[in-house]
């Protein structure tokens, strides 16, 4: 262990993939990251649980998780998952707006921070990489949780595969165009 | 009652899906300032189980021990929905796409995913296999490189007004259409 925590130190130095280039994991990478994460029990995790059941839920009955609906979507034959994303997007963003305009605090308090990120060519090359396995496996990764628990055993394939394309991302990120 | 049930067995519109999930992001940050998005949890399963000495995978995943029960939801939601209020009838399909899938054997449209493509037998002929293994390796590369995937970039990002969330998006959709209409049509006859 204390091995590995030198190793660690000793690679800290300053360049572009130093920078946090992911857009939902904020941690160490970020030069200036003070967030102060409440200490809190295991347990209270447990509302977000909630908050995915919900998800899982909504992803299954309005077929977001289909095969089909993501086809006909890149075939503009359907206006469905225009329609889903466009009001999600819509709702969220009054919802940021509210947020910041009030600056509204989180239940327990804290106050709620919104990270500028910039821009990388990993969101071009990354980004058609992505297309072209959302149109080939009909999912991104939200999906396929619910895909496998609603008795698609097979996806357990494709989302292994996708941990499997993670990890070759992070084997291969420093000698990536960036 | 029974009406009540039967509304809720047919598939859901999408201003109803739309505005639930768009609701998620408030949710969230509300409940402890967290950040709507799906794809990091691959990262996660990468730093707690094969980290390799990567540096992209070492860093304290139990900070992020919330969206891993994020998660858990969707997978107990997936089984409610598909188990206690599921559509009882075939999925409506564009006949368009219906037509164009008959050309390529894929008749089947009685659940969300058509057999011929997501089934043990079809991952061991080489069309399952690219579709399937290809594309779930291509969903983990793609969305990690991209920084996010359609939660963490289209919705998060974009109702953060994020121009990189943008450019991710556009390039998300611009994927799909080649792949959908150009390389599909290639891959499906396989």
């Amino acid at each position: 262990m204390a091995t590995k925590n030198d190793t660690m130190t000793a690679q800290k130095t300053p360049g572009i993939l130093d920078k946090d280039t992911d857009f939902e994991v904020r941690i160490d990478q970020t030069i200036c990251v003070n967030k102060s994460e409440q200490e809190t029990p295991l347990w209270h995790n447990l509302k977000y649980a909630l908050v995915g059941i919900l998800f899982g839920i909504v992803f299954i009955k309005a077929e977001i998780v289909s095969w089909f609906r993501i086809q006909e979507m890149f075939r503009l034959q359907s206006f469905h998952m225009y329609g889903v994303i466009g009001t999600a997007v819509v709702v969220g963003m009054i919802s940021v707006w509210l947020i910041k305009r009030f600056k509204i605090k989180t239940v327990s308090g804290e106050e709620i921070d919104f990270q500028p990120k910039k821009f990388n060519k990993g969101q071009i090359i990354g980004g058609l990489l992505f297309g072209f396995g959302w149109a080939l496996t009909g999912a991104c990764p939200g999906p396929l949780f619910a895909q496998i628990s609603a008795g698609f055993l097979v996806i357990i394939v494709v989302l292994l595969s996708a941990v499997a394309g993670t990890w070759v991302y992070g084997y291969f990120r420093t000698r990536l165009p960036h | 009652m029974e009406t009540i049930l039967d509304t809720i067995r047919q598939p859901w519109p999408w201003y109803v899906a739309g505005a639930l999930i768009g609701l998620i992001v408030p949710a969230l940050l509300l409940m402890g300032n967290k950040h709507f998005g799906i794809s990091a949890n691959l990262r996660h399963a990468c730093a707690t189980f094969f980290p390799a000495g990567i540096k992209f995978f070492q860093y304290d995943w139990k900070k992020e021990l919330w969206n891993l029960f994020f998660v858990v939801g969707i997978l107990i939601g997936g089984f409610i929905a598909a188990t206690w209020i599921a559509n009882p009838n075939p999925v409506v399909v564009d006949p368009r796409l219906m037509e164009e899938l008959a050309g390529y054997g894929i008749t089947d449209h009685e659940t969300l995913l058509p057999k011929e493509i997501f089934s043990w037998e079809a991952l061991l002929t080489v069309r399952g296999f690219v579709m399937l293994v290809l594309g779930g390796f291509l969903v983990g590369f793609g969305t990690r490189y991209a920084g996010g995937c359609t939660s963490g970039h289209a919705i998060m990002g974009l109702s953060n007004l994020q121009l990189p969330s943008l450019v991710a998006t556009i390039m998300f959709m611009v994927g799909g259409f080649i792949m959908a209409n150009l390389l599909l049509p290639l891959i499906m006859r396989l």
